[in-house]
């Protein structure tokens, strides 16, 4: 599996990863390591088998629709970065 | 893909039409000279993407309370806010809500549901992944007959799924940064997503009207567009009339009401046909629906490809909707619109017309009923709700339970009418009378002493009066003139202050004259 | 002895009796900490000595008056929890962990945060933000990873147990090389809410103690139901500390041959084959099986967990809390400028590999290649396992191919830092219980563990074999020398 700088580049894009050019050499390289050792998973036989994607058999798991009490705002306003009134602030978001 | 000859042939004709060479650029109102020959031209192909916010009393996957306007960032815990650690629970009322709708919508619901995981970076989204569901929506090919200008058609709903809504974002109109309030963040969702099997912008405003509707009867949602709890985003084509493909669409969102959704829909498609009637080609893109300007403009954000990483939510495990619990819910769903208005024809004999306008609001439909428990009389009851209850929604501008008109209070009044007690005139009075006054209509009848009047001894001294005040009348009545006696009930009426019985008066009278 | 080198069961006997309190052993925890933990450096940042320890040795909790410390992935109200990431700077959870809800309840004293890899991405403990962590038996090799810190306080005496949370194997193979008993619980067995999700499909929290006891001890606290997990098993939980007594006699082990081939260190193989005949003696019966899907486990498991990574750990972007950067100048826009910068000055290499490697293999036109074929021979390797517990009790196996390499040794090769927990990804895949028990010492004095593993839901059993085994053995009794 060959990975170009541009495949690196969108993945990052995706994942929101500001990499400089050297980081971006640097997880070509290994990104390209480590999927060449994954594709061993191409010689298994997955014929007719349902993906697992829980480790258990479990279904239909539901909360009853009561309310219990909030947080209290203050105890992660007090977090962030930036705020306004109760707000979060964030950059301005361009629609 | 279109056909390239057709693309050359309706653009020579715009050019023809236009006088203008074909440019690709943004509609303007200048060519709406053509739009007889765009409507000839194009068919438009219209698919709605509704949004609807279920009213459980708590959020999707956590127990804040589902309530909309308080203080921002008040209705927040650590599984809405995502905070590290925190985990979903599927609130059990959702779901069964969102079956309720699907089996409205005549869907099929699925045995087997699961959750999945939609990724992509926006800062109402507090995980940067919104809980969805995308290869497995609980519910699929439904179908909603909607009552079309060119009779009953038939649009296919394509699938309806669960998933989490996100938070609300400002954006003040000075400064540079936006502000995120998370009380709406996890609020249940259901997109419902229509075939593209619209091809007007009126059927689409009808299909939304009807759906509304449903989820109204249903009780399920408030369906309050400026609220945010319904929202419609419509995507929309042209395609050569008589042709079956389908043209590049554009994706129309930030419709703030269903009429605003047909406003967009109508420009839309006159910008369309004016960008192929001029030889260009529409982009596939997203437009925003400016309200002010009454137009639609591209998104000033740069879209990114669309890839949003979808897998199983390993969070939730799947759920298994069985049989028997699918004819519970549907065994419990209400009467549906469509069924109610068949019903109040069939078993109350309303023409079309009035059952519709009853039907189409639940709580004047649910009013009427509760009226017809007191009162069997379905057309005078009827009459009253369409004719003078719905003049005094509209003049105070109340919907039914603000106007706080108790089925008894109507059914006094209507009874007080139809048996003489009061006159047709006086009860419109009286009625806003009760509305102003919270009183009873019998209580009005006696305190503003309304009692129409057919007691022969109390009518015979107003008409004595009458006669003797009109002798000219008097004459001509006898001299063969008909109209006279109109004249004089008419000032029997006018003396009694409109209480004197208009028939016992005129009996009265004519026996009057005759021994004369 | 002093009291940090007992063992909470120790400790709750010398309570009852009254010849020490609570109290006592803070202040000796407070003297070990202060001398070994320059050298160790277990904690994510300084414990607190001070708990209120006033009533807490008449309660009757099951950890009454017994300090515990947790990984820095277990949020506890009011606490920094950052997972030793430079993202999570100054985020303090609002809320108790469901494992730390029930450790307060039955009476244990949470002294601090542990040390760990960077979300515990890693193996050696030396992904941490803050500084890497040491072996207490060899300064210069690493205690192992993710939970290291845990693994290496509990080694050290800086606590009497710990917790720590498993998603490839990140408490069975650092116990095993600080020579610690380490579980990792059935999926579902223990709540995950309040744990900072890594592969939420494959996390586990779990006990880390000086002794099998302890470790039944802990599990019976911190195990149940709850109903913030929605992969959380209502199912009651057993009386370990009970079952665990019942003899060996017909029990049925099998040991795979595929956990016994290349790359293994004879010394390991040696350790295990000795306590292979030890068991015999006790009157295990053993029997060689197949776990045929065993070498698709490691590819597997940098699938599914790196994908369900890239997902969980996309909400760390400068918005709520934690770190903020500004974008930078050439960024086109102020917000995902920010988002993009933060991110890559908040995560470390590891996590940026990770989360470039999960983005990739569910992004579009990957997905069916690498996610939804993992996910499928993922089902195979259970089935493995399956069969197996057809014929058989548990499994034996190694708990890590080496004993602890030195630190620096594998940091430019992540796929040999991914190898290293060749042994106990399988079970987390298969979501079974499996845990790490000390089995012996190499001729350079590095602990040894052996990995037993059972049928979900079966840690009983696996506390019986490893109980019995301890008991006639002494490996648990040795203390580094610090």
């Amino acid at each position: 599996m060959s990975i170009s700088r541009d495949d690196v580049t969108y993945i990052a894009n995706l994942a929101r990863l500001g990499l400089t050019e050297e980081e971006i050499t640097h997880f070509q390289g290994q990104l390209e390591g480590i999927l060449a050792y994954v594709d061993k998973l191409k010689e298994a036989d997955v014929h007719d088998v349902e993906p697992m994607t829980h480790a258990l058999d479990l279904k239909n798991v539901y909360r009853k629709d009561v309310p219990v009490p909030s947080l209290d705002p203050r105890s992660v306003l007090k977090m962030a970065p930036a705020v306004q009134d109760q707000f979060y602030k964030v950059p301005k978001v361009i629609e | 893909m279109r056909d390239d000859g057709l693309t050359r042939r309706t653009g020579r004709l715009a050019n023809r039409l236009t006088g203008k060479p074909a440019k690709n650029c943004l509609y303007t109102h200048e060519v709406s000279d053509t739009k007889h020959a765009e409507m000839m031209n194009y068919e438009p192909v219209i698919g709605l993407e509704v949004h609807v916010q279920l009213k459980t009393a708590t959020k999707a996957f956590c127990g804040c309370a589902n309530i909309f306007g308080s203080r921002e960032n008040t209705h927040v815990c650590p599984v809405c806010l995502g905070l590290p650690g925190s985990l979903p629970v599927l609130n059990e009322t959702a779901l069964k809500s969102a079956v309720k709708v699907a089996l409205a919508l005549g869907c099929d619901v699925k045995h087997f549901t699961k959750f999945d995981r939609k990724n992509y970076y926006y800062p109402d989204l507090p995980k940067n992944f919104q809980i969805s569901q995308y290869d497995m929506p609980f519910s699929e090919n439904g179908k909603m007959d909607i009552r079309a200008q060119d009779g009953v058609k038939r649009i296919r709903v394509k699938r309806v799924h669960l998933e989490e809504d996100a938070g609300k974002l400002i954006h003040p109109e000075s400064g540079t940064e936006s502000l995120v309030d998370y009380n709406r963040a996890g609020t249940p969702l259901l997109e419902i997503v229509s075939e593209p099997d619209l091809h007007t912008p009126e059927e689409a405003y009808v299909y939304l009207t009807d759906l509304k509707l449903i989820l109204q009867y249903l009780d399920v949602s408030d369906c309050d567009m400026e609220k945010g709890s319904l929202r419609c985003d419509a995507n929309i084509s042209l395609r050569p009339a008589g042709t079956s493909g389908l043209g590049v669409k554009a994706e129309l969102k930030n419709m703030n009401s269903f009429r605003a959704v047909r406003q967009a829909l109508e420009y839309e498609i006159k910008r369309q046909a004016a960008v192929l009637e001029e030889g260009g080609s529409v982009v596939q893109e997203t437009r925003l629906w400016n309200e002010k300007k009454q137009l639609t403009l591209p998104m000033r954000s740069k879209e990114e490809a669309h890839d949003y990483r979808y897998f199983p939510e390993p969070d939730l495990p799947p759920f298994v909707i069985s049989a028997e619990e699918i004819d519970t819910i549907k065994k419990e769903l209400p009467e549906m619109p469509a069924q109610r208005r068949r019903r109040f024809m069939e078993a109350f004999g309303l023409c079309e017309k009035d059952a519709s306008t009853v039907v189409a609001s639940k709580s004047f439909a649910d009013f009427f009923e509760a009226c017809l428990e007191l009162y069997g009389q379905p057309k005078k009851i009827v009459h009253w709700l369409i004719g003078p209850v719905s003049f005094q929604m509209n003049t105070r501008g109340q919907d039914m339970a603000e106007l706080r008109l108790t089925p008894a209070a109507l059914t006094e009044l209507i009874d007080l009418v139809e048996t003489g007690k009061i006159s047709q005139l006086a009860g419109k009075d009286v009625l806003q009378e009760m509305l102003e006054s919270g009183k009873s209509a019998g209580k009005i009848v006696v305190e503003e002493n309304l009692a129409q009047v057919s007691d022969a001894g109390a009518l015979l001294a107003v008409i004595q009066e009458v006669l003797a005040a009109n002798k000219k009348s008097v004459d001509d009545y006898k001299a063969g003139k008909e109209n006279a006696l109109m004249f004089l009930v008419g000032q029997v009426m006018r003396l009694s202050r409109g209480k004197a019985n208009p028939k016992t008066a005129r009996e009265l009278l004519v026996e009057k004259l005759r021994s004369l | 002895m002093k009291l940090h080198g007992l063992t909470a069961w120790e400790l709750r006997l010398r309570f009852q009796d009254g010849s020490a309190a609570p109290a006592d052993v803070l202040s000796d925890l407070k003297g070990r900490y202060q001398a070994v933990e320059e050298k160790v450096r277990a904690f994510a940042r300084p414990p607190h000595f001070e708990e209120d320890v006033s009533g807490s040795s008449s309660g009757a909790g099951a950890l009454q008056g017994i300090p515990a410390v947790i990984k820095d992935n277990i949020c506890r109200q009011g606490d920094p929890t950052e997972c030793c990431s430079r993202i999570l700077k100054g985020f303090v959870a609002p809320y108790d962990a469901t494992v730390v809800e029930k450790l307060k309840k039955s009476g244990a004293l949470i002294l601090g945060k542990t040390n760990m890899d960077e979300f515990a991405f890693g193996s050696s403990c030396e992904t941490s933000c803050f500084y890497p962590t040491r072996n207490p038996w060899d300064l210069g090799r690493v205690p192992g990873g993710s939970s290291g810190g845990s693994c290496a306080c509990v080694a050290a005496d800086e606590t009497i147990v710990a917790l720590g949370s498993d998603t490839g194997g990140s408490i069975r193979q650092p116990a095993s090389l600080c020579g610690v008993v380490g579980m990792k619980p059935t999926y579902g067995r223990v709540s995950r809410y309040g744990l900072v999700a890594f592969a939420s499909s494959l996390d586990q929290i779990g006990p880390i103690t000086k002794d099998v006891r302890d470790n039944a001890l802990v599990l019976s606290v911190i195990a149940g139901h709850d109903g913030r997990d929605a992969t959380s098993v209502d199912l009651p939980v057993p009386d370990y500390l009970k079952e665990m007594e019942k003899d060996l006699k017909g029990m049925r082990v099998a040991v795979p041959r595929e956990y016994f081939v290349e790359g293994i260190d004879p010394e390991v193989r040696e350790a295990v084959t000795q306590a292979k005949a030890k068991l015999g003696s006790l009157g295990v019966t053993f029997g060689e099986v197949s776990l045929p899907h065993t070498e698709y486990a490691v590819a597997v498991y940098y699938i599914v967990a790196t994908a369900e990574a890239s997902s969980n750990l996309a909400r760390f972007d400068g918005v709520q809390y934690g770190l903020r950067v500004a974008a930078a100048p050439e960024d086109a826009s102020a917000l995902i400028g920010m988002y993009k910068q933060t991110r890559d000055k908040g995560f470390g290499a590891e996590a940026k590999r990770r989360l470039i490697l999960g983005t990739y293999v569910l992004s579009s036109g990957y997905y069916d290649a690498y996610y939804l074929r993992a996910s499928k021979v993922r089902r195979l390797i259970r089935e493995d396992f399956d069969k197996v517990f057809k014929d058989f009790d548990l499994i034996l196996t190694p708990t890590s191919p080496t004993p602890a390499f030195r630190l620096g040794e594998k940091t430019d090769n992540p796929l040999s830092m991914y190898l290293s927990d060749i042994y106990t990804i399988s079970t987390n895949l298969a979501g079974v219980p499996a845990m790490s028990v000390p089995c012996g010492f190499s001729k350079a004095g590095l602990p040894i563990g052996m990995q037993i593993i059972g049928r979900p839901f079966g840690e009983a059993d696996l506390y019986r074999l490893a109980f019995h085994y301890e008991q006639n053995t002494s490996w648990h009794k040795q203390k580094p020398k610090l």
